[in-house]
Parts: structure tokens; C-alpha cells; sequence
């Protein structure tokens, strides 16, 4: 009679026999790769996505507050209400001017990494770009809570320069002024800029990086002065580049409710509608309905910005 | 040929670098003021009694104590989840390929207010209470892609001939695993890891949705923001997270750095 429990070999043959069924059957294997993580996603993430989607068919009971599982169009009726448009419109609105400004801000440090940093100084660079796109949010928006405090940083620098005149001006004019910076759609706007940046360079300068030196040294000897080799040659090939980062700076804008309740007017984005109507109001529906917007926004976005090779640029 | 860059372009970099920078510093000011009823500049006074206040509040330590386990158990399921699909799109050619990418990085594509609407939209419907592990599951979904990322490009630069290679002297699928694929994705793991522990240990948005009544340290400085109890005590806090989140970033940073260059050049 053979011993029960296996020995060292047979136990060696035993993952030798399963390698060996993997290596046959590389399909069965890929499977067997794949299907923890889509599982997941799968249920998790496309189930959850799924759900949202279901609940932002369902309606509200405006008299008993209880949620009616009916499919109907009711609810996203609702956001055409001007009211809520106006929320939408004003979103999308910030979200393009801080994608504009950003792409604006970002382009000269990412020309200045790909072009012209070597070595030491472009490690130096990238770690300055990554820090603050790694470090922690919510203390980055903070930060612009204290510098833009009615006492803080930004009226103490004004009051020493001279310049209170022109910063009280600027808080009086209607729509981006306000009482104070963090209390002002210009304060929101700042933050985001200031939050979203590193999203702007860093596919900017991965595409300018790409650009080839043949290139560049061929406008020269055709003739090109730096300008004219800067707008026909260098800038259309960083343009992936800025579409890419701009679905970060756009997507993330959009989805945002922390910022513009610490830094911003009283007024609602995008995010704190979806945010209040899930849990102040309890209006699952609304806030489901209202969280579609974006996605269908991103939706064409990146298809068009696919289109534009913007992908190829990430 | 090296060319210098116009002072112009010099100027807008570092003006924009520092930009992105100065922000950061006052919050370190600020953690030694001791004025505590308003954001006054300059500070009237420094002292380091916040830093005390803060070590004796026993809810800091409680979300602390959350956020660190959440943020362990999402990255120790981003890395295996992460992996196997890098190893899976690195290294097959199969149909639907371009959609598995396209999920994975899809939590972090769209709004994070989506994702987290979302999850609270199935927890709802599927009648689940909020616990440890509903915030687990939306810190994990969107922790994948960094690890995914990571793992993807050092694959990519492995070259297939050192598995073959392997194969080819006689080891098995696991032993090449272990001994030729595991030490080269060593690393480039690590700073997956690294990073997905960052961006967990700092997520707010997701976690309003998904964590009821539990207080990470994300949600317990966001409702200091909104109702402020002791103001340098969120300062002194958000001190320590820079540092908790730096030290992991920097970590990352080293671990990928050779390999970046390599990917850098090959462009």
C-alpha cells in the first residue's frame, strides 16, 4: 500500500500538471486571470452603475416621501426645471473655464519639463508636479480656506501692497465677486484650478515629450522661426495632449461637491445638488437623475476626445 | 543641440510651480497659530499646544483607526485584482481587451460623485447596511487602476524572451512566476500598493455615501470644515496627513523611478 499523503514530488507534479494544463490551454488560464477582477467591477461597480440607473427611472411620492419603484420619465423631467438647469449650466460653465485657464497655467511647466529640464532638474520637476496631485485633497482645499479667508493671506498681501482698493472692487462686481475670496465663485474657482493643474501638465508634457527633435531642427532648416515652429509643429502635436488632460480637469469639476461647499457662494454645483437630494431630501431618484448629467457629458467627451487621439496621449 | 528656454517660459514654470506649492506651506504656518476662533494672517502668536489638544482627542484616533485598516484592506485587494488583470491585458491578445482596460479605469474617469451615488444607489436597493466593508468596496473599485497601471507598464517593459527562457530550462508556469515575473513586477506592485494606500487613505467623496455614520479622517476633518469645533486641531491633523500621504508617495516614487526613465526614453 502507497502512503497517503503525498510526497515532495508528487506535490512538485501536482502544480507541474496544472502549469502544464495552463500552458495547453492558455484560454482557460486567461479566464481564470480575468475573472476575479471583472467579478468585481462587474458587480460592484457596473451593478452599482446599473442601480443608479434604475433608481433615477423610479419617482418620488410627494406626499408620503417613499420612493415608487415605476419606471417613468417624471424624474428627469425635473431637471429641466429652471432651477435645476441653472445648476447644470453653471457647472458645465466652471468646469470649461477652469479647463481653459488650466490648459493655459499648465502648458509653459510642462514646455519647460520636456524641453528644456535634464537629468537632476527633471526628477526635481516631476516630483514637484506629482506631490500635490498625490497629496491629500481635502488639505489642499483647506489651504486656499486660509489664504482666502476674509482675514487671512490674500487681504493681508492686499492691504500691504496697496492693492485692497482693487481687491474690494473686484468682490463687488456681480456674479464672481462675493463678501469675501472663500465665500465667492472666484474663491471656487482658484481651488479648482489650483486642485486639477498636475492633471493638465503631466499629459502635456508626456506629449511633448513625444514630439520628435527631427521635427523641430526640420522647421528650422525650412526656414521656420521658433514662433512659426512653436504654432505649426510643436503645439498641434501637444494638442492630444491638452485634450487628455482636460477630461480630468473637466470630469473632475463636474463631479466635485467638497470644494465649492468649503471655498464657493451658497449657491449649488453640480455635485452638492446630487449630494443634498440623496441625503437632505432623500430624493434617491433626483440625485440618480442628476448624476446621469455627467456621465452623459463624459460620454461625449471622450468619445470625442478619442477622436482626437487624446487616448493615445494618457 | 541644447537650446536655452526664453525667460518668459522660465518665468510661467516656476510661477506655476510655486502656484501649486505655497498653498501647502501655510497649512504647516497655521498648525502653530494661536489664534483659534479665525484664519488671521499673520498668526499673533505660535505655540505647540495644538499638537497635544489633538494627540488627547480620542475621535481623531478613531477615524485614524478606520482609515488605516479601510485604506490596508482596499489596497491589499486593489493589488491582487490589479495584478491579475495587468498580467491578463499585458500578455493576451483577446477579444473585449480594450474593454477590460476601459472598466478598470472607468471609477476614476468619471466624477467620483457618480461612483459614489452609485454605490449608494445598489447598497440602497439591495438593502445592505453600512459597514467596514461598504467603504472597502468603493475604496477597492477605484484603488484597481493605480495598481493596474503600475503593473501594466513594468509588464509591458519585461521582456517575454526571459519567461520563455525560463520555460525553456524547465521550470513550470509557477516557478517562473515566482522566480523570473514576481522580482521584476516586485517593485512596480510595491508603488501600485503605495499609491492606492494614498488615494484611499484620503478619499472623501466616495466615502460620504458609502460609510453612514463612520468617520474616516477624510469625513471627520470635512465636517471640522463645515461645522469647526477647535480650528488649529483640523490644522494639526491636516498636517499629519501631508505627512502620512507624503512618505508613501515619495516611497512609490523611488521604487518606479528607473523604470519611468526607461519607459520615458523608449517614447
Amino acid at each position: 500500500m502507497s502512503l497517503a499523503l503525498p510526497s515532495p514530488d508528487e506535490k512538485g507534479g501536482l502544480l507541474r500538471r496544472l502549469s502544464d494544463l495552463f500552458m495547453r490551454r492558455p484560454k482557460l488560464f486567461l479566464a481564470l486571470l480575468l475573472a476575479p477582477p471583472l467579478a468585481w467591477l462587474g458587480i460592484a461597480y457596473l451593478g452599482s452603475l446599473a442601480a443608479l440607473l434604475a433608481q433615477s427611472f423610479f419617482s418620488i411620492d410627494e406626499f408620503s416621501g417613499l420612493i415608487v419603484r415605476e419606471f417613468t420619465l417624471k424624474t428627469y423631467g425635473e431637471l429641466l426645471a429652471p432651477a435645476n438647469l441653472d445648476i447644470i449650466i453653471r457647472t458645465v460653465t466652471m468646469a470649461a473655464l477652469v479647463t481653459l485657464l488650466g490648459a493655459v497655467i499648465a502648458f509653459p511647466i510642462a514646455y519647460f519639463a520636456a524641453r528644456y529640464a535634464r537629468g537632476r532638474l527633471k526628477a526635481v520637476f516631476y516630483l514637484l508636479i506629482m506631490l500635490p496631485l498625490w497629496s491629500s485633497y481635502l488639505v489642499r482645499v483647506y489651504a486656499w480656506k486660509l489664504i482666502l479667508a476674509k482675514e487671512g493671506v490674500v487681504t493681508y498681501l492686499a492691504d500691504h501692497t496697496g492693492t485692497r482698493a482693487l481687491l474690494d472692487a473686484w468682490l463687488s462686481l456681480p456674479i464672481v465677486g462675493g463678501p469675501s475670496l472663500s465665500i465667492s465663485y472666484t474663491g471656487t474657482f482658484l481651488v479648482f484650478l489650483y486642485l486639477w493643474l498636475p492633471f493638465m501638465i503631466l499629459p502635456i508634457q508626456a506629449s511633448l515629450e513625444r514630439v520628435p527633435k527631427s521635427l523641430i531642427e526640420a522647421a528650422g532648416d525650412l526656414g521656420a522661426d521658433p514662433r512659426k515652429t512653436f504654432t505649426t509643429v510643436i503645439f498641434p502635436l501637444a494638442l492630444p495632449g491638452i485634450v487628455a488632460g482636460s477630461i480630468f480637469t473637466f470630469s473632475l469639476t463636474l463631479g466635485d461637491y467638497i470644494t465649492p461647499q468649503i471655498v464657493g457662494s451658497s449657491t449649488l454645483f453640480l455635485g452638492q445638488a446630487v449630494y443634498t437630494q440623496q441625503g437632505v431630501a432623500g430624493n434617491i431618484p433626483l440625485a440618480a437623475a442628476f448624476s446621469v448629467v455627467p456621465i452623459v457629458i463624459m460620454g461625449i467627451y471622450l468619445t470625442v476626445a478619442k477622436r482626437m487621439g487624446a487616448f493615445d496621449a494618457l | 543641440m541644447r537650446s536655452r528656454p526664453p525667460l518668459s517660459v522660465t518665468i510661467a514654470a516656476i510661477a506655476g510651480l510655486l502656484f501649486l506649492h505655497l498653498p501647502l506651506a501655510f497649512i504647516f504656518l497655521y498648525a502653530f497659530t494661536t489664534e483659534e476662533k479665525s484664519y488671521q494672517f499673520p498668526p499673533p502668536g505660535f505655540t505647540l499646544n495644538w499638537f497635544a489638544v489633538a494627540w488627547n482627542r480620542p475621535d481623531i484616533w478613531q477615524a485614524l483607526g478606520l482609515s488605516l485598516r479601510v485604506a490596508t484592506v482596499a489596497t491589499g485587494i486593489a493589488i491582487v485584482l490589479g495584478t491579475l488583470a495587468a498580467a491578463a491585458v499585458a500578455r493576451y491578445r483577446f477579444f473585449g481587451r480594450e474593454a477590460v482596460s476601459l472598466l478598470i479605469t472607468l471609477p476614476i474617469a468619471l466624477p467620483g460623485i457618480v461612483t459614489g451615488i452609485a454605490l449608494r444607489a445598489a447598497l440602497n436597493l439591495a438593502d445592505i447596511p453600512f459597514s467596514f466593508w461598504t467603504i472597502v468596496i468603493g475604496h477597492a473599485t477605484f484603488c484597481i487602476v493605480v495598481v493596474y497601471n503600475n503593473a501594466v507598464a513594468r509588464l509591458r517593459r519585461t521582456q517575454g524572451s526571459l519567461i520563455e527562457a525560463s520555460m525553456d530550462l524547465g521550470a513550470d508556469g509557477f516557478q517562473t512566476f515566482r522566480y523570473v515575473v514576481l522580482p521584476q513586477l516586485g517593485t512596480a506592485l510595491l508603488a501600485g500598493g503605495m499609491l492606492a494606500f494614498a488615494l484611499s487613505f484620503d478619499e472623501v467623496i466616495v466615502t460620504t455615501f458609502t460609510a453612514g455614520q463612520q468617520q474616516t479622517l477624510p469625513i471627520w476633518m470635512f465636517s471640522e470644515l463645515i461645522r469647526p469645533r477647535q480650528r488649529p486641531v483640523t490644522n494639526v491633523v491636516a498636517v499629519m496627513v501631508i505627512a502620512v500621504t507624503l512618505i508613501p508617495i515619495l516611497a512609490a516614487y523611488y521604487l518606479t523611478r528607473d523604470g519611468d526613465a526607461v519607459e520615458g526614453s523608449s517614447k
